[in-house]
């Protein structure tokens, strides 16, 4: 039971962090390097979910999403197919809510980067495309690694908007958070504990891990 | 070094798409054989999963809960989840669902009656024997759920009332989240006493005991509806999930975590 849940959370939040990892360096990006109308406006909205309470962004989401939603109609009514209730619900709470982290971390990370050597790959004939993964990607790759942590750890604690889009289902959306927050309501005080340990552990072990990796070598 | 931990979280998330693809039982998007998913509120969780065992038994046919607060679980239905079997603890959420055409209102039934008690922490003996009691000077905080969020604590409010109370404890009165709450305060001694449903109880595990039971006549009938939903997709074996809590054996299970019988 408290594997099946764990396993369960781990797919859902690495597929959401892959989605965020690879989402939100473009977004950064794009926020960092291009100007455009409508830029503050764009980034106020994609901030939002990590200033909003979850639930309130679920709402938002269940009411896009839902079968009867504004997005999840016209899809229910091509496919006869809705993502509420599926484990991809779950991805999809997850990956909204922990997403600005990503954003942000990625964004001050690719501003940091020097533009001198970008004018320079640029100079030297090379496209966009490969300055930014041969210089900008490497030059500011701490930078996004932390938001990829950030985000992870985000995602797995993930509760209110999960609850909402993708119900409380064991064996199919009941992620770790949804099954401490079942156990302590329903009175399971040692099933509880075991699995916000277990939730605990992970994420500290996590950013832990992540930080020693990440720390730049020593100079010989 | 940068490069070699995306590398490695590349590497697992194709594991985890891997994993989704070889293990059906867990993130399958369509399991085989037939299934049907019973949106119940939280505080009926020990009972209905004793009674989905049964189900199960019964009928071949896998039954999955989702559980959480009614008003979620209505809200949910609203937007169109694909629950089968809905049942809530409390009769406007249903109503609600019913005014919008979204359940079938012949499948509609109570099958449930709870009753309100007055607890007090286990240890210390509390001098609290009585609902007039909470009136003493010693008794400084009194937990009830919020009124306006958490039905056990719409009739507590009523019970109060109509017990001459609501006026005088006001200003004692601990406003909690959900019924869980109630009883961690009562538990934790934050407050000297608390109302919650009898069913409630069990969850704390004899850290409480029950000083009173509120008259029947102190509030309304706390019934907890159950109908099938519009739009599922296996109406005749919603139905007999239906029929199985209204049964001998689904009324027996329920009385043994604490309801009273609906009939």
């Amino acid at each position: 039971m408290i594997w099946d849940t764990l396993r369960l959370s781990i797919i859902i939040v690495s597929i959401a962090t892959a989605v965020i990892a690879v989402a939100g360096t473009a977004l950064g990006w794009l926020l960092a390097k291009r100007n455009f109308r409508g830029k503050d406006l764009l980034d106020a909205v994609l901030t939002l979910p990590m200033v909003l309470p979850p639930t309130v962004t679920g709402y938002y989401l269940i009411l896009l999403l839902g079968r009867r939603g504004l997005l999840g109609k016209p899809l229910y009514d091509l496919t006869g197919w809705a993502v509420t209730f599926t484990w991809i619900a779950a991805v999809i709470a997850a990956t909204v809510i922990a997403m600005p982290l990503m954003i942000k971390s990625a964004r001050a990370a690719i501003e940091s980067v020097d533009a001198e050597y970008e004018i320079a790959s640029r100079i030297m004939g090379k496209s966009e495309f490969e300055t930014f993964f041969r210089i900008t990607l490497p030059l500011a790759g701490r930078g996004i690694l932390a938001g990829v942590v950030l985000s992870f750890a985000r995602a797995f604690g993930e509760f209110g908007a999960t609850l909402m889009l993708a119900g409380n289902i064991p064996g199919k959306t009941q992620t770790m958070p949804l099954a401490i927050y079942e156990a302590v309501v329903s009175g399971e005080d040692a099933q509880a504990k075991w699995l916000a340990l277990i939730l605990t552990g992970i994420s500290v072990t996590v950013v832990y891990l992540t930080n020693r990796l990440s720390r730049p070598a020593k100079r010989r | 070094m940068v490069q070699r931990v995306i590398q490695k979280l590349i590497i697992g998330v194709i594991f985890a798409f891997v994993s989704i693809h070889a293990s059906p039982n867990a993130c399958a998007m369509e399991s085989p054989g037939a299934e049907i998913l019973v949106s119940a509120a939280m505080s009926l969780k020990n009972a209905f999963g004793e009674i989905g065992a049964l189900y199960e038994k019964r009928t071949g046919v896998r039954v999955r809960f989702n559980m959480g607060a009614s008003g979620l679980l209505q809200k949910q239905i609203e937007t169109g989840a694909p629950v089968d079997v809905f049942a809530s603890a409390g009769e406007n959420q249903m109503d609600v669902l019913q005014a919008k055409g979204l359940i079938l209102v012949e499948t509609r039934r109570n099958f449930a009656r709870n009753s309100l008690v007055l607890v007090v922490p286990a240890w210390p003996p509390s001098r609290i024997h009585a609902f007039a009691d909470l009136t003493r000077a010693e008794v400084t905080r009194v937990a009830i759920g919020n009124p306006k969020t958490v039905p056990a604590g719409q009739y507590a409010r009523e019970a109060l009332m109509s017990l001459k109370l609501w006026d005088r404890l006001q200003s004692r009165l601990v406003l909690a989240e959900n019924v869980r709450q109630v009883l961690d305060y009562v538990v934790r001694g934050e407050a000297e006493a608390g109302i919650v449903y009898a069913s409630d109880i069990a969850a704390a595990h004899g850290q409480i005991s029950v000083a009173a039971r509120a008259p029947a006549s102190s509030h309304g009938p706390v019934f907890y509806p159950i109908a099938v939903v519009r739009d599922t997709s296996s109406r005749d074996n919603a139905k007999r999930f239906v029929d199985l809590t209204l049964s001998r054996e689904g009324q027996a299970i329920l009385v043994k975590y604490g309801f009273l019988s609906a009939r």
